[in-house]
């Protein structure tokens, strides 16, 4: 009895942690003046016209959607070769490659942005999107790494036999056998990138800032300029993606079994 | 058959290796090499080799700014493997519905932006965000006052912008780890809180650790929390070292601070390898 107490007092108070600071951004965004007051003061959707009207937000937004979904792909397209031949020929190149790329997810990001900013920089390849899309692809890439990983380990290897032993090469295994059961697991770790790559600010600011100026870079330069509820709308907008993408995720698929838990 | 194996890896891994080698290998060299460069105010950097960048950090202010750095991603990580464990153990009991609920609210927070999730602190903490007026109310304040730039509000946001990184780490262990294990101590008459302590946690020291090491290396490397909710003596080392590349144009100086703090870094990783070691897991 009291155990139980403890336990739904704990699960409350960690909830009412992660939620305040969310509540508090959407309820200031619907303030119906300029102040940034919560509970807001004659709420309304004053500041989402503002949003929707201002060319430089919606610039923002739409360009922080494009790189996440460039990244997003370039990341897939490194992390499903190295993990199938990891998988399929036990390679120690892929093993390696693996490696590498855990290291730059490991590392503290101020020390990968000034890594990058030093590398474009020497390219003299500077300010342009690719710069923070490849960036962002080369940093996140161990996430759908782990969970297309997981997706090839729950592979039944008698259904793989089976498909050999009917005369199905490599492509034909690929194709018909391992797409169905390893796809749910692309997806999730493509959405990961998505949504990491679409929020992350300190690598996007030095490698590109001033020109490829994303979300969260406009955000951060109004935070000095003063504040104005428009921010919280921007905000908003992002959780929203957020909520949204991970709860397809949830629904399309095996979510505790994605992150590496138990299965269903 | 074995050369068609390697032309098909070759074929699969050319592209991979390209991109990885070419963008972390190569950007990692490079930031060696002009930690040893000297400062160009006209540019970004002057291709000599010299170690002014390094010996410009022999001072009492650098080593104080990184020992305090520690300090506080080791405070952090205490606090969210503290909060986190127990948490992932209730999140992998619970029934499959709430799991995905509590599993894809944790998702969401890991990704809000560390702007965002310093700016909504700080609005929490400003006079009109609520909390302030919550504390009025119940007499802790005496009116209205913003509670930023405090370490407090730093801590806030580090530990809220980690736990869930401590979370996903610490969850497939836990989840795997079989009922029966626990169900059996409790059926020998330990209480659930005994069976926790002398069961579940013994058993993950492994996962303990690591969660407990990325959860420090993560607040190593925020930028935005400590830099908008901090006072200019609570800058952590990675705020000196973007300012330090930003504001004050030294790259040189920015990478030598990196080199150093990578080098925190791998001495923590080593001594985490050497902690295992002396206890293995029983």
């Amino acid at each position: 009895m009291i155990a139980r107490a403890v336990r739904w007092l704990f699960l409350a108070l960690i909830a009412t942690f992660l939620a305040a600071p969310l509540l508090v951004v959407t309820g200031v965004s619907f303030n119906g003046t300029a102040r940034m007051s919560f509970p807001p003061a004659h709420p309304g959707l004053l500041w989402y016209g503002t949003f929707f009207a201002d060319k430089g937000w919606m610039a923002a937004f739409t360009l922080s959607l494009g790189v996440a979904t460039g990244a997003a792909l370039v990341a897939i397209s490194l992390a499903f070769p190295i993990a199938y031949v990891s998988w399929r020929y036990r390679s120690r190149a892929a093993r390696w490659l693996e490696t590498l790329a855990r290291l730059s997810f490991v590392l503290p990001l101020v020390v990968l942005a000034i890594a990058f900013l030093i590398f474009w920089s020497a390219l003299g390849h500077v300010g342009r999107i690719e710069n923070t899309i490849l960036s962002h692809a080369v940093v996140f890439v161990s996430l759908p790494l782990a969970t297309i990983a997981l997706g090839f380990r729950s592979v039944d290897p008698a259904l793989v036999e089976a498909a050999r032993t009917l005369g199905a090469r490599d492509e034909d295994v690929l194709r018909t056998v391992l797409r169905p059961i390893v796809l749910p697991y692309v997806v999730s770790g493509t959405v990961f990138v998505f949504i990491l790559s679409l929020n992350e600010y300190i690598i996007a600011y030095l490698v590109a800032g001033f020109e490829v100026e994303t979300l969260p870079i406009k955000v951060f330069n109004n935070l000095r300029m003063g504040f104005q509820p428009t921010m919280c709308v921007g905000a908003v907008l992002f959780m929203a993606v957020g909520i949204l993408a991970f709860s397809l995720v949830a629904a399309s698929g095996d979510l505790p079994k994605l992150l590496g838990g138990r299965a269903r | 058959m074995l050369t068609a194996g390697r032309a098909q890896i070759a074929l699969w891994l050319a592209w991979p290796s390209i991109a990885l080698v070419g963008t972390v290998a190569i950007p990692f060299l490079l930031l060696l090499r002009i930690s040893l460069a000297a400062p160009d105010p006209s540019g970004l950097w002057k291709s000599v080799l010299t170690l002014d960048a390094y010996g410009a950090l022999l001072n009492r202010e650098f080593a104080g700014a990184l020992l305090y750095s520690l300090g506080v991603a080791l405070l952090v990580a205490t606090i969210t493997v503290a909060l986190g464990f127990p948490l992932t153990y209730l999140i992998t009991r619970m029934k499959r519905r709430p799991q995905v609920v509590w599993l894809v609210f944790l998702l969401v927070s890991l990704s809000l932006s560390d702007v965002l999730n310093a700016f909504s602190w700080q609005l929490l903490l400003s006079k009109r965000g609520g909390l302030t007026g919550l504390l009025v109310l119940l007499g802790i304040m005496s009116r209205p006052e913003s509670l930023t730039p405090s370490n407090g509000a730093v801590w806030a946001s580090l530990v809220y912008g980690i736990l869930p990184f401590t979370v996903m780490t610490l969850y497939p262990s836990l989840s795997q780890l079989a009922p029966e294990v626990v169900e059996a101590a409790r059926t020998l008459g330990a209480s659930p809180l005994r069976a926790f302590r002398t069961v579940v946690i013994p058993m993950t020291r492994q996962p303990i650790l690591a969660a407990f090491v990325i959860s420090t290396v993560v607040t190593l490397g925020a930028y935005v929390s400590p830099l908008v909710l901090g006072r200019p003596q609570s800058w952590t080392l990675a705020v000196l070292i973007g300012n330090a590349a930003l504001a004050g144009h030294d790259v040189p100086r920015a990478a030598a601070m990196s080199v150093c703090l990578l080098g925190a870094v791998g001495l923590l990783g080593a001594a985490t390898v050497w902690i295992t070691r002396q206890r293995p897991a029983r």
